[in-house]
């Protein structure tokens, strides 16, 4: 490695004091007008560490602790067990339909706030639709959807697509030739697989279960959906929001997350630290596909379809409560209406336009500023470089009605030209959302670089290019792939951010459609217009997924197998 | 010419409308769902032409938070919403304004509640009641009673079947359980309280979430507000619902936040509110609530409940706002330290009960009758006392506020600990006079 590489360069010295500026404005500045309450004694308001003491010496808060590690272990377990099967069929086979396998695996990530557990009752809960024809059959029931269990599977539907869009990120992006080279060796199926890509596609398999398991623990609507009171993120939630205003536990719970999430990140980096993941040759288009037997592809799609059907229930349960009339205590709706999607229709469109723009804009700004952490942190010396990763990835574990109280908070008296408040604009809005979703494109950005060899940037600078030339010729075009999966994460999970978003909206006209269906699902005759807004949001995810996915695939194959 | 038809539009407008001033935007932050404010919202642009209503949907908790940050530059006209409590903690931090409705007609109490605060801050335009709904699907599918009144829901066949939303997170549901209190005296109203607990399905975090199990059949039975089952049956659910005997009817209210920016709005908007057009608009299917316009009942349509005519509406419990007020937070905790995080220790327990009376009902045991009454009394007992609850010790210790006081915490672990060596003797008790009646 040269000099160079060991110094930042005035540019990145000015690079990383902008987004350090940043992020402590709209991250560390808001968060801690909240937090700091955590640290304080009640009364004198000094300094105190005994809010800390009495957190290990409540029951509740250290059952909740042990429950919410538990849940987040067991959920990374389940995530892995749907995701490996589908990263690795469609990108290791020629698989026809894998664009829309992978976008449908996508999808589950898209959860729009209440609809998707409130289905997933309706199917699978006590007395949800298999319950009742078990019931009805046999005279038994299944409790699926029961306490940490239920959890644990709705957690590890919902989220199992981190693993599965990193891993096959990665898995896209190795060198064909090590492949070869195991296949030289005599290796072959299964045991290529393990020792070889696997191994290799390790960035973006860690990149997606550490994001799986801070998620889950820090994950406040599921639990609650589902009556889990006594995990950690509800329990902050219940506090901050209501008996517990004036009280520093509900803080104190949001310092544990954060430091639980920041301490999980660490981990993660530190087991993939003195390994070198990198491959120098590019464009050999991922590994090699092989084509399935007969009978090989029966057993995979079998195993396809069925993943794809425990992952899709929460959708198609949505699906119907959108079009149903009256479903109650039975196990198909009683009739079916178009009548949800008219009345949506009408009020829906600028609920849309608001859930493009906020969204779009948030993964704009979340893969630039996530992409230059990366690079700062992979490839440069600039002093304090890992602190703006730890800050960006903290921002994961605020829980998100911290974040809203904070910006009022912060931003409130700040007025703009016209007067009005700098925290009432919609802009607020977008800023608040992409904080919250900037470690998602981080990690896939960091694991991207990750994947690069080093060498190349090295060769074209030797050949005389600036930095900032390799950076753009070589560095973005090869980490294209990471940046877009990271765009998609963002944009997809922004466009149904609710907590920050329900203390930040002041006008209808600014709303995006997870408060519109946050406000439907408040009401007896809203639930089958909130499931027709859901619908409409998971559609319009569906489709920038499938085209950005169609994207890498046509990037792939024009730089694939023929050239 | 389309500027000219617009002044003469505007100038009508003026003109049906005597307080020009009045109209323009409107913004009320609110806790009332969508099918309320909707309705709402339409007939008050047509009544008052060139007014606009800006809704801005908040939980109760969450829009008093946001009242409370904002109020440097306040952009909001009106606080609209249930839960008299939180129009006390307005009031109480200076952020309502007085105002005096002029419309005539509007009854002064509705059961035995006053329908406006005594402070002019807030009014009362809608009354409403708590009680128990259920789903007849259900209920018919696993051949259950019908409750009539709170006491029913303790019994054995509910055991697992009643769902109920924390007092904490749900200003409806705190009313109902502090209602429950008053009607029946601290020490028996918990008794009752932990007693139905003991039968719980679930706790929820969020009151709606109570009518949609019963709505979509998760749960048999519900602790609700009468709107959200009057609504529900609106929406097409095979719900029904009753008031018990001891329940009370508090009116829905609606203030004039300090410093609007549209204070002729805001008062625009509190006259339709009272005004007969208004009053009718809450006959609507999605919207149940009850007039507090005795001669608006004409136009309901049949068993549409009639707090002006229905003697047992009358006749039911004066509800003391202040005394409610002052133990709002011990409440809230002890039930959720007590009922809400203890609940499947309490619910062994119950069950325990439930089996050992069951069995005492088949072959009586005087000596297993006894220890059945002392786990019960274990089950029931309090960590404090309703004097101290109402204390200003303990009060302080969940106000925040500058003394130094005990810490919320410690008192927490206290409650809990409390309860739950208390509900594993009940069991053990239990469990043996079990044994003894078999």
């Amino acid at each position: 490695m040269s000099a160079r590489w060991r110094t930042g360069s005035p540019g990145q010295l000015l690079l990383a004091a902008a987004l350090a500026s940043f992020l402590f404005l709209f991250l560390i500045l808001p968060v801690a007008t909240v937090v700091y309450v955590a640290f304080t004694e009640k009364g004198t308001g000094a300094f105190t560490l005994v809010n800390f003491a009495d957190f290990a010496r409540t029951d509740l808060f250290v059952r909740s602790f042990w429950n919410s590690l538990y849940v987040s272990a067991m959920t990374v377990v389940i995530a892995s067990a749907f995701a490996l099967p589908l990263a690795y069929l469609t990108t290791r086979f020629e698989f026809r339909g894998a664009v829309l396998v992978q976008t449908l695996g996508f999808l589950p990530l898209v959860m729009p706030p209440f609809v998707g557990a409130v289905a997933m009752q309706l199917l699978f809960g006590r007395n949800g639709s298999l319950n009742l024809v078990l019931d009805d059959l046999f005279g038994f029931k299944i409790g699926i959807m029961e306490g940490l269990n239920g959890v644990i599977l709705l957690q590890a539907i919902h989220y199992f697509p981190f693993i599965l869009v990193n891993l096959s990120t990665s898995l896209r992006s190795i060198d064909r030739s090590m492949e070869e080279a195991g296949q030289n060796l005599g290796a072959h199926g299964l045991r290529l697989f393990r020792r070889i890509a696997l191994p290799l596609a390790m960035p973006g398999y860690i990149a997606g279960a550490s994001l799986v398991f801070v998620k889950v623990f820090d994950d406040l609507a599921t639990p609650l959906l589902l009556n889990v009171k006594e995990m950690l993120a509800p329990q902050a939630y219940l506090r901050i929001t209501s008996i517990g205003l004036a009280d520093p536990m509900g803080y104190v719970i949001s310092v544990v997350l954060i430091a639980v999430s920041v301490l999980t990140m660490w981990l993660a980096a530190r087991s993939m630290k003195g390994r070198d993941y990198a491959t120098a040759q590019r464009g050999g288009g991922g590994l090699a596909k092989r084509t399935l037997g007969p009978r090989e592809a029966a057993i995979a799609y079998a195993i396809v379809i069925l993943i794809l059907l425990i992952v899709l229930a929460p959708h198609v349960g949505l699906l119907m409560l959108s079009f149903a009339t009256v479903w109650s205590f039975s196990p198909l709706p009683d009739g079916y209406t178009l009548a949800h999607y008219t009345r949506v229709l009408g009020e829906s469109s600028i609920y849309i336009k608001n859930t493009l723009l906020y969204a779009t804009l948030a993964g704009l700004i979340d893969v630039v500023v996530g992409g230059i952490i990366a690079y700062l942190v992979l490839r440069t010396r600039v002093p304090g470089r890992q602190v703006l990763d730890w800050a960006a990835t903290a921002a994961l574990a605020v829980p998100g009605v911290v974040v809203g109280i904070g910006y009022l908070r912060t931003f409130y008296d700040v007025k703009l030209p016209d007067g009005s408040s700098l925290a009432s604009a919609w802009i607020v809005i977008v800023l608040a959302v992409a904080i919250r979703r900037l470690p998602y494109a981080l990690r896939s950005a960091y694991a991207a670089l990750q994947q690069i060899s080093i060498a190349l940037e090295e060769a074209a600078e030797n050949l005389g290019a600036t930095k900032t030339r390799t950076v753009r010729r070589i560095v973005i075009p090869l980490m294209t792939g990471g940046l877009l999966a990271g765009f998609v994460t963002s944009f997809a999970t922004a466009s149904v951010e609710l907590s920050a978003v329900l203390m930040l909206v002041q006008t209808n006209a600014d709303a995006p459609l997870a408060y519109g269906l946050y406000v439907f699902m408040q009401t007896p005759a809203g639930r089958g217009a909130g499931a027709a807004l859901g619908v409409i949001a998971v559609l319009i995810v569906a489709i920038g997924t499938w085209l950005s996915q169609r994207a890498v695939d046509r990037s792939q194959r024009a730089h694939g197998l023929d050239l | 010419m389309l500027r000219s038809t617009l002044l003469v539009t505007t100038l009508l407008a003026v003109a049906a409308w005597p307080a020009a001033a009045q109209t323009g935007k409107v913004t009320v932050v609110t806790s009332f769902s969508k099918d309320v404010t909707d309705p709402l919202k339409r007939a008050f642009e047509k009544a008052v032409p060139g007014a606009t209503l800006e809704v801005q949907n908040r939980n109760t908790n969450a829009g008093v938070k946001f009242l409370e940050e904002t109020r440097s530059s306040n952009q909001v006209d009106l606080f609209w919403a249930s839960a008299p409590d939180a129009f006390e903690v307005l009031k109480s931090k200076s952020l309502l304004a007085a105002y005096k409705p002029k419309a005539r007609g509007v009854a002064e109490k509705v059961g035995s509640y006053p329908v406006n605060d005594r402070d002019g801050f807030y009014s009362g335009f809608a009354a409403s009641g708590y009680g128990i709904m259920w789903n007849e699907r259900y209920v018919r599918a696993n051949r259950l009673p019908t409750p009539k009144d709170w006491q029913d829901l303790a019994k054995a066949p509910y055991f697992d079947h009643v769902s109920i939303s924390q007092p904490s997170r749900s200003g409806t549901t705190h009313l109902t359980i502090e209602t429950i209190l008053q009607g029946e005296g601290w020490e028996k109203g918990w008794r009752t309280v932990k007693e139905i607990s003991g039968n719980l399905r679930h706790v929820t975090d969020r009151s709606f979430a109570v009518p949609d199990a019963v709505n979509s059949g998760q749960v048999g039975f519900g602790v609700v507000i009468d709107f959200f089952a009057f609504s529900s049956q609106g929406a097409g659910f095979p719900v029904k619902f009753v008031y018990p005997t001891v329940t009370t009817l508090v009116p829905a209210n609606v203030g004039i936040v300090a410093n609007a920016p549209n204070r002729a709005g805001a008062e625009a908007f509190i006259e339709f509110l009272l005004s007969p057009a208004g009053q009718e608009t809450l006959l609507e299917p999605t919207i149940r609530r009850l007039p507090v316009r005795p001669e608006t009942y004409a136009k309901a349509p049949a068993e549409y409940p009639n707090p002006f005519k229905d003697q047992r509406l009358q006749s039911l419990l004066t509800f003391d706002a202040l005394l409610s007020e002052r133990r709002t937070a011990p409440v809230d905790v002890l039930f959720d330290q007590l009922i809400t995080f203890q609940i499947d220790a309490l619910k062994a327990t119950t069950k325990a009960l439930h089996e050992a009376e069951a069995a005492l009902a088949k072959k009586d045991n005087a000596a297993a009758r006894k220890l059945v009454s002392e786990a019960r009394d274990l089950v029931a007992a309090m960590p404090i006392t309703d004097a101290q609850a109402a204390s200003p010790e303990i009060r302080a210790a969940f106000a925040g506020g500058r003394e130094k006081t005990a810490r919320q915490a410690e008192l927490e672990q206290q409650w809990a600990s409390f309860a739950k060596e208390r509900y594993a003797q009940a069991k053990a008790k239990a469990e043996e006079a079990l044994k003894l009646a078999r």
